[in-house]
C-alpha cells in the first residue's frame, strides 16, 4: 500500500468542498476516465473583487486524487485570482505533507484544473495555450509544452520522473524517445545541477583548456559569487560556504535553512550560473557531500 | 473490530498445524538431509513423507516427479527455460494474455532475446479460443504455457484438454496452477500435462517454498546446477522446515477440497449476489461459470479501485483490486484489458478471495460495508449524478485538458 502522510489520508477520508456548486462561473475539467482520474473544479468567483468566494469539486480518482483535490479547494478559497493562478502542484504536494513520488500527477492534475477554471470564469479557452504543443502521450493525451513546463518547475531529469509528474510516457512506453528529447533540450537550456547527478558526464569531453587564472585567483573570483548571493540565502536564514575546488568542480556547503530544503538544487544552479558568467569557463557547482572521497 | 482478509490469492494464513509439523525442524531436526548421520536421516524421512502428500494431491504418478523450489515464480522459470535449453532447435512459446507476470515478464525477456512468443488471447469472459491455439501449436513451439487458474477472475483454463492438443504435435504442455492447486481436484497421472508450477504460500504453508511437478520423461535441463538435491534437478539444500509444512498443507488442501467447492463457494456467492443486487452498475468479470470457488471479481463503474481499498482498509477488509493506481502502474490491470471491459470499469475492479477461515459473519459484514463505500465515492465522482451516471458520461464530463 502507498505510504501516504497523515494529511492525505485525513483529505481522502473527510473531503473538504466535495459535490457540485451552484452558481458556479468558473468550472475546469480535467482527466478523463480511460486514464482513471478525472478532476472538476468549480469555482465561484466575485466578479468586482476577483476573489474565489467558494471552491467545490468532483473526482474520480484514488485516494491521492480525492485529497488532492480537497487540498486545493482549502488553498483557493479567498484568494484573489492572480495570486490562484500562481498555486503550483508542488504547493499543493506541499500542503499535503507531500505525495508519494508516482502520485505526483494528482497535484499536477490539481493545478491543471485551477488553470483551466480561471480560464472558463475569463471566458478564454485554457486548451488554446496548449494547442501550440505537439501531443507527445498519445495514451495519457499530454502534449510537449506540459511536459517541459513540469521538467522546468521540478527539475526533473529522467523519463520516470516525467511519467511520475505528468503521467506522459506511462502507457505504451512508445513516446519515451520524445520525452528524452524534451529533457535533453530543456537540460541544455538550463545550468542545473543535474549534471552533477551520477553517472556524471563531463560537460566538454576535450582536455580542459589551461586556465587562464591562477587557483588563487580563481577562489577570489568565487568567493566573490559567493559573497553576491549570500545576502539573498541569509534572507531566507540560510548561507553558503566555499568547501573546495578541484578543477571545474566547486564544492560547497549550503547552510542553515537551506541544508535539505527542497529548493537546494535550483539555488546550486543559481549559483553556478553566477560561476560560468564571472569565471568564463564552464564549471560545475556541486554539494560538499559530492566530492570524491580522499584516500587516506 | 477484527480484520476480514479476503485477499486470499494474493496469499494465505499459513495454517497452524502446518506450523506445528515445520517448527521441530529449525531446532530439533535441523540436519542436513543429505548427511550420513542421524540428524540428517531423520530429515530425509521427512522429507520423503512430504513429497508423498504433494504428490497424492496432485495424482501424480510418482513422488519423483515433485520437485522441490523456492516459489511459484522459480518453477515457472524452470520449465519454460528447460524447455527452450532442452529443444534449442525450436524457437517458439505460446502462452495467454492473462498470465501472472511470473510468465509473462519472462517472455518478454525471452522475446528480446529473439525467441517467438505467442500471447494466447481472450474473449470478454476471459475464455481462451482453442482454434486459435490449434492454430499457432506449428512444429516450431517448444512449449505451450497456460494457467490452471487465473489469479485475478478465477477463470478455468481447459489445460487438460490443451494439453491432449499439444501431447499430440509433441510440444510440452506446462501450466501454472498456483491459483488452482488445492481448489481444483487434479489427477496429473491421467492427464498429458508435463510440468506443473504451485506455490505453498497459495494453499496455507509458508512463502518461500514451491514445486514444479515434472512428468517422468519429460526432456529437462535443471535452472540450478550443483549439489544432488531434488535428484540433480534442483540443486540447493531443501528448505526443510518448509517442505515438511507444505506438506502438511498438501494433506490439509486435500481433505478440505469437497469444503471449498461447496461451502466457500456458497460464501463467495452469496456475497457477489448480495453486492451485485444492491449496487447498481456494477457487474462480476470473467467466466462466472466456470471460475475458482474462492474468487469473486466485481467491477463498479465510475468509482476508482484504490479509493474503495481504502476506504474498505479502514474498516478492517483487506480485499485487492486491478486498478491502475494500486499497481504503480498506470494502465488498469492487464488481465482486464484482455478482456476489453471497459474503462469505465477497469478502474474499480475489486477481488474478493476466500479461503476456508472465512466465515459467514465476515461476509455479512462485508455486504454491509460495500453498498455504502461505492455510494460515497460515486457522490464524488463528476461522472455520476445522484442515482445514476451522467447521461452520455463522455460528452457531460468535457475536459479542457485530458
Amino acid at each position: 500500500m502507498w505510504e501516504y502522510s497523515e494529511k492525505v489520508r485525513e483529505h481522502f477520508f473527510h473531503p473538504r468542498n466535495s459535490g457540485p456548486l451552484e452558481k458556479a462561473n468558473g468550472v475546469g475539467d480535467v482527466g478523463s476516465i480511460q486514464c482513471g482520474d478525472a478532476l472538476r473544479l468549480m469555482l465561484r468567483i466575485n466578479p468586482d473583487t476577483d476573489v474565489i468566494e467558494e471552491a467545490k469539486f468532483q473526482t474520480f480518482g484514488c485516494g491521492s486524487a480525492i485529497a488532492s483535490s480537497s487540498a486545493l479547494t482549502e488553498i483557493v478559497k479567498g484568494m484573489p485570482l492572480d495570486e490562484a493562478l500562481a498555486v503550483s502542484n508542488q504547493d499543493i504536494a506541499d500542503y499535503l505533507d507531500g505525495l508519494p513520488p508516482e502520485k505526483m500527477h494528482c497535484s499536477v492534475m490539481g493545478r491543471e484544473a485551477l488553470q483551466a477554471a480561471i480560464a472558463n470564469y475569463r471566458g478564454e479557452t485554457w486548451r488554446d495555450e496548449h494547442e501550440e504543443g505537439a501531443l507527445v502521450c498519445k495514451c495519457f493525451a499530454v502534449d510537449a509544452v506540459l511536459i517541459e513546463d513540469v521538467i522546468k518547475a521540478n527539475n526533473l531529469h529522467t523519463v520516470e520522473e516525467v511519467t511520475f509528474y505528468t503521467k506522459a510516457g506511462g502507457g505504451c512506453a512508445s513516446c519515451h524517445e520524445s520525452i528524452e528529447e524534451i529533457l535533453a533540450n530543456v537540460k541544455a537550456g538550463r545550468p542545473g545541477p543535474g549534471e552533477a547527478s551520477p553517472p556524471m558526464k563531463p560537460i566538454d569531453p576535450r582536455p580542459a583548456a589551461a586556465p587562464r587564472l591562477t587557483l588563487v585567483q580563481r577562489i577570489h573570483k568565487i568567493e566573490e559569487v559567493l559573497e553576491e548571493v549570500r545576502p539573498a540565502l541569509i534572507r531566507d536564514r540560510g548561507d553558503v560556504e566555499l568547501v573546495e575546488v578541484q578543477g571545474r568542480n566547486i564544492y560547497v556547503n549550503l547552510k542553515g535553512a537551506c541544508t535539505g530544503c527542497m529548493m537546494e538544487a535550483a539555488t546550486l544552479g543559481g549559483i553556478q550560473q553566477k560561476m560560468i558568467e564571472t569565471l568564463g569557463e564552464l564549471v560545475q557547482v556541486l554539494p560538499a557531500s559530492y566530492m570524491p572521497a580522499t584516500e587516506t | 473490530m477484527t480484520p476480514i482478509y479476503l485477499d486470499n490469492n494474493a496469499t494465505t494464513r499459513v495454517d497452524p498445524a502446518a506450523v506445528e509439523a515445520m517448527l521441530p525442524f529449525f531446532t530439533e531436526h535441523f540436519g542436513n538431509p543429505s548427511s550420513i548421520h542421524a540428524f540428517g536421516a531423520n530429515v530425509g524421512t521427512a522429507l520423503k513423507e512430504a513429497r508423498q502428500k504433494i504428490q497424492a494431491l496432485l495424482g501424480a504418478q510418482h513422488d519423483s516427479e515433485i520437485v522441490f523450489t523456492s516459489c511459484g515464480t522459480e518453477s515457472d522459470a524452470t520449465a519454460i527455460l528447460s524447455a527452450l535449453r532442452a529443444q534449442p532447435e525450436k524457437n517458439t512459446v505460446i502462452t495467454t494474455a492473462v498470465e501472472h507476470p511470473a510468465i509473462l515478464n519472462l517472455c518478454d525477456w525471452l522475446e528480446k532475446e529473439g525467441y517467438i512468443v505467442h500471447k494466447l488471447r481472450v474473449d470478454r469472459k476471459g475464455r481462451l479460443d482453442l482454434d486459435e491455439y490449434r492454430a499457432l501449436l506449428t512444429p516450431n513451439v517448444a512449449i505451450a504455457s497456460v494457467m490452471w487458474a487465473n489469479n485475478e477472475t478465477g477463470v478455468l483454463f481447459p489445460v487438460e484438454a490443451m494439453a491432449e492438443i499439444a501431447a499430440a504435435r509433441g510440444t510440452i504442455f506446462h501450466t501454472d496452477a498456483v491459483q488452482a492447486v488445492g481448489k481444483v481436484p487434479m489427477d496429473l497421472k491421467r492427464t498429458k500435462i508435463d510440468m506443473l508450477s504451485l506455490s505453498g504460500h497459495k494453499l496455507h504453508a509458508p512463502k518461500g517454498i514451491g514445486v514444479l511437478y515434472l512428468r517422468r520423461g519429460c526432456r529437462f535441463r535443471p535452472l540450478l546446477r550443483g549439489g544432488h538435491q531434488e535428484r540433480g534437478r534442483r540443486a540447493g539444500t531443501e528448505n526443510a522446515p518448509a517442505i515438511v509444512a507444505l506438506g502438511k498443507a498438501a494433506e490439509l488442501a486435500q481433505a478440505h477440497l469437497d469444503f471449498e467447492n461447496t461451502a466457500v463457494r456458497r460464501l463467495r456467492d452469496k456475497l457477489e449476489q448480495a453486492i451485485l443486487s444492491q449496487v447498481p452498475h456494477a457487474f462480476s468479470a470473467g467466466d462466472t461459470a466456470n471460475r475458482l470457488p474462492n474468487t469473486s471479481n466485481i467491477a463498479f463503474e465510475y468509482v476508482e479501485g484504490e479509493a474503495i481499498l481504502l476506504l474498505l482498509n479502514k474498516q478492517g477488509i483487506a480485499a485487492s483490486s486491478g486498478s491502475a493506481c494500486t499497481s504503480g502502474s498506470l494502465e488498469p490491470s492487464h488481465v482486464m484489458r484482455a478482456m476489453g471491459i471497459p474503462y469505465t470499469a477497469a478502474h474499480g475492479t475489486i477481488r474478493f478471495s476466500l479461503s476456508r477461515d472465512t466465515t459467514e459473519e465476515e461476509i455479512d459484514r462485508v455486504i454491509a460495508a460495500v453498498p455504502p463505500i461505492i455510494a460515497r465515492l460515486r457522490e464524488l465522482s463528476p461522472y455520476w449524478n445522484k442515482d445514476g451516471p451522467v447521461e452520455n458520461p463522455a460528452q457531460a464530463f468535457a475536459p479542457a485538458y485530458a
